[in-house]
């Protein structure tokens, strides 16, 4: 499980997060959705520890990462698999060396089980035939797959997805979603997604945190999502024209 | 000053918390093929070059009759290895390796995959950047040897060829008061170089913020910074190290 108590967040003078909680428990998919620019990304990298924020506890199953020694927070990094926006392969390695490459830093397998889990992973994402292809020679879907093959590689506990489906058509969009979600049930991974995407909401959205600049003002599920009163929620959920026909 | 400040924060950040040798091993000679093979052939046409040039102008200035022609050669090699063979190829490096390290670097940073070895809690600064140091540190000094080498030759060639100085002249000016600690000198120079070169542009490139006009800006500076530094290094290094 994973906690977050009172994350605040200011760059120069302005304020990004004010005073974030929640709650993300096993098992569970949830969002965290939102405009462009309310501090949805900022709110990720504070729980994955890539920025630091002014004030404020993430604990992993009881643990604060934010006061905790580096080797405590390697510990905790090593059971975190993280999906970034732009995939984040690198460009240097072959698909396979790219999931293989979390096995060879941090763990003494031998070349052949590595190898093999590697493998297994890109078969559970659906590219078992890629292996040997660079990251420049395979579609952004693919990519996306192949960051989470990567992500799940050393059995996290805990994964992040910022903006799973940003770049996608509707239905690889979909099937990234799927995929999470699967992976998610499967391992009993407790999953945090950062999305705009109506359509992930409607699918996959265990629990789902509305942010509007830097704050929390909504929290619920997809059955709940569209009964809110919340205006700002709904100016958010009502932007697409599809969604505002629908709804009358 | 803060900036100062943060790169030598950043050098600190190489040595702590470093992955096991055997990660090292293959990275570093990686970028020794990157760094030094794929140097070899514009320190090598550099070099032949200068020392054509600095044999011709020494020779086209040298217009006392009463001294002797094999002081063209002895011009030519002391020139070369205490200033042309180090420095300028240190220079050419600044520029062919130095701008490669940022605009790696920086576009690594960019795309995210320097936030992904973060988040796998691998030391991303001395995971990519300690191999480029190295790797640099050793193959510089084995680059300016061979620039030094080349640039002897090509004021060989170019002065036989044009007739200012005989075969016989030239190499006798060579073994003209001849001082080993020049190449000792040469060599130092070059390591403290290399350092600068390599961690200065690795300084540029990881600390980019922005698109791919900052990974640019980012390389442009990492050449002119690496090319400051070389100038300065290299008077304080000659006032310490030969008066």
């Amino acid at each position: 499980m994973i906690e977050i108590k009172n994350i605040t967040k200011t760059f120069t003078d302005r304020q990004v997060l004010a005073g974030i909680d929640g709650t993300f428990r096993p098992g569970d998919t949830s969002l965290i959705i939102g405009g462009s620019g309310t501090g949805k990304s900022v709110l990720l990298k504070c729980m994955i520890g890539l920025i630091t924020p002014d004030s404020g506890e993430v604990l992993y199953d009881g643990r604060n990462f934010l006061t905790s020694n580096i080797d405590e927070q390697k510990t905790i990094r090593r059971e975190m698999g993280v999906l970034f926006q732009g995939s984040a392969l690198f460009d240097s390695k072959t698909v396979l060396e790219n999931v293989r490459f979390p096995l060879d830093m941090l763990t003494e397998q031998s070349a052949a089980e590595k190898n093999e889990r590697a493998l297994e992973c890109l078969q559970r994402v659906g590219l078992e035939g890629a292996g040997d292809r660079m990251p420049s020679e395979i579609s952004g879907g693919m990519k996306k797959r192949v960051g989470i093959a990567r992500a799940i590689v050393l059995n996290p506990k805990y994964l992040f997805c910022d903006e799973p489906n940003s770049g996608l058509d509707p239905l690889t969009s979909i099937k990234i979603d799927q995929l999470i979600k699967e992976i998610t049930d499967e391992y009993r991974i407790t999953t945090v997604v950062i999305t705009h995407d109506m359509n992930s909401m409607m699918e996959i959205g265990e629990k789902i945190m509305f942010l509007y600049k830097g704050n929390k003002l909504w929290e619920g599920n997809s059955d709940t999502l569209t009964q809110s009163d919340v205006a700002e929620l709904n100016e958010f959920i009502y932007a697409n024209k599809l969604l505002r026909e629908t709804a009358r | 000053m803060s900036r100062i400040g943060s790169y030598f924060i950043f050098l600190g950040t190489l040595f702590r918390n470093r992955e096991k040798l055997r990660v090292y091993l293959g990275l570093i000679l990686n970028e020794c093929v990157s760094i030094g093979v794929g140097s070899i052939f514009i320190v090598a046409l550099v070099n032949t070059f200068i020392g054509a040039v600095t044999c011709v102008q020494t020779a086209y200035n040298l217009t006392n009759p009463f001294v002797p022609r094999n002081i063209i050669a002895l011009i030519v090699r002391d020139s070369t290895i205490l200033e042309l063979a180090p420095t300028l190829s240190c220079i050419v490096l600044a520029g062919k390796v130095g701008s490669n390290i940022a605009g790696e670097l920086g576009t690594m940073r960019i795309t995210e995959q320097i936030d992904a070895l973060e988040v796998m809690g691998i030391n991303s600064s001395s995971y990519l950047v300690l191999p480029k140091v190295i790797a640099s540190v050793l193959m510089f000094p084995l680059l300016v040897i061979m620039a030094g080498f080349l640039s002897i030759l090509g004021g060989y060639i170019a002065g036989t060829l044009a007739g200012v100085i005989s075969p016989e002249e030239y190499v006798s000016g060579l073994r003209f008061e001849y001082k080993p600690f020049g190449v000792s000198f040469a060599l130092i120079k070059t390591v403290v170089f290399a350092f600068l070169v390599s961690t200065i542009s690795a300084y540029q490139g990881f600390n980019v913020r922005g698109g791919a006009l900052e990974v640019g800006s980012a390389s442009t500076s990492a050449v002119t910074n690496s090319c400051i530094a070389i100038v300065v290094a290299d008077f304080v290094l000659t006032q310490v190290l030969l008066t």
